[in-house]
């Protein structure tokens, strides 16, 4: 008991469920696997069961399935226009995945795989990629225009390219570390004050109404960070189709 | 810190990339059709819905015109109607009142001629009982018979200075 309460960090240890290699890659089903498996079923079981009676008055259910739908829908159409319409799968993909696996993790017991930087740098960069790849099918070499800031004096541009293409290269990093950080200090944090809450005894209530308020919380940063790296995610896309 | 252990990188890639494709093949093929759908149905129906609405609208607002007409069309019509027959009533009671009046007026004429007829024949008889009795009355004066005649002129003459 006293050793987990000191080591906050464990509830972010990897198992290996079923341990499998194929040649030399460790394709292992995991905690991290299992969770994201659960993500994802529970994702397709909220839409397609919300959508199953296809109402036209909708219940609540259905409400909130359409509701996510339009919620994803009128933010690419006010982050990128009716040009993003074809990414919208995409987005909405990415931002269910992210938003469940934020939310799952919220479950006592549960692996919140969004705190894994590798996950999220993953996701982050297949973004990256994907957008870089975007402006230059759009836009050819003239993609590169973006790194050029207009109406800067020419001796300027000096300094200014390499600050833009660093700015567009450190993006997927800061994408992905402001989502795995935050998700990793909340559960951390969770983590402590419900140890507290065991060392103290009677004294516990206090971190326990503390805790009490963290988790209110958690909730309200696993949905914000889910939007954030969504509304990012659109925020590059639009630079990539429109430049600047 | 679990998060940097790198041989846990590979399996966190491998299912990340499987989940995270099957979420995207479930979203794209199933899931976002459906209540695209759903939502476009409504959108249609809602549409369709406020059309036929102005329609009916726009019917009743006809419905409404068309009665209003017809109800002010009535109500002339009644109108002229009451005036024709109560011009004919007028004109009928006119003309009986005329004839009843020219009746009257013979009639009056008439009797007025009847009346005259009769003071006149009364007049002339008064006159001869007014001789009669004269002669009678001299006889018994004077004991002999008087000639009618002279009684006659006599009662004429009195009625004369009478007048």
């Amino acid at each position: 008991m006293a050793e987990k309460a000191i080591d906050p960090l464990h509830q972010f240890e990897i198992v290996r469920l079923i341990p499998a290699k194929i040649g030399n890659l460790d394709v292992s089903f995991t905690n991290a696997s299992l969770w994201m498996v659960i993500a994802i079923a529970a994702v397709t079981v909220f839409l397609i069961g919300g959508m199953r009676q296809r109402a036209l008055v909708p219940g609540r259910w259905q409400s909130m399935a359409e509701l996510s739908y339009e919620f994803i829908a009128g933010m690419i159409q006010d982050n990128v226009g009716s040009s993003g319409k074809k990414f919208f799968p995409f987005i909405f993909t990415l931002f269910m995945f992210i938003l469940f696996g934020n939310m799952m993790g919220m479950v006592p017991y549960s692996f919140t795989f969004t705190s894994h930087i590798i996950v999220t740098f993953a996701m982050a960069f297949v973004v990256f990629i994907g957008v870089t790849i975007v402006g230059f099918v759009m836009h050819g070499a003239h993609f590169l225009s973006f790194f050029v800031p207009k109406g800067v004096p020419k001796i300027m541009l000096l300094l200014m390219v390499p600050i833009e293409v660093l700015s567009y290269l450190t993006r997927p990093v800061s994408l992905s570390i402001r989502l795995f950080a935050n998700m990793m200090a909340g559960h951390t944090m969770l983590k402590v004050f419900a140890a507290f809450t065991v060392m103290l005894g009677i004294f516990g209530v206090a971190p326990l109404a503390i805790n009490v308020a963290l988790t209110g919380f958690e909730f309200l940063v696993a949905f914000l960070q889910a939007y954030v790296f969504t509304v990012l995610t659109c925020i590059y896309l639009n630079d990539a189709i429109h430049l600047h | 810190m679990p998060q940097l252990h790198f041989q846990d990188f590979p399996p966190q890639l491998v299912w990340l990339a499987i989940t995270f494709v099957v979420l995207y093949l479930l979203m794209s093929k199933v899931a976002l059709p459906k209540i695209g759908q759903v939502l476009d149905a409504r959108a249609v129906r809602i549409a369709d819905d406020l059309d036929r609405a102005t329609k009916l609208k726009d019917e009743a607002a006809g419905v409404l015109a068309a009665y209003e007409k017809a109800l002010a069309d009535a109500r002339a019509q009644a109108q002229a109607t009451i005036k024709a027959v109560s011009e004919r009533m007028q004109k009928d009671a006119e003309a009986r009142e005329g004839a009843l009046a020219k009746k009257l007026v013979a009639d009056t004429e008439a009797a007025e001629g009847r009346i005259k007829a009769a003071r006149d024949q009364a007049m002339a008889s008064l006159s001869q009982v007014a001789a009669e009795i004269t002669r009678a009355a001299a006889e018994k004066l004077i004991g002999q018979p008087v000639n009618d005649a002279v009684a006659q002129a006599a009662v004429a003459a009195a009625a004369k200075e009478r007048a």
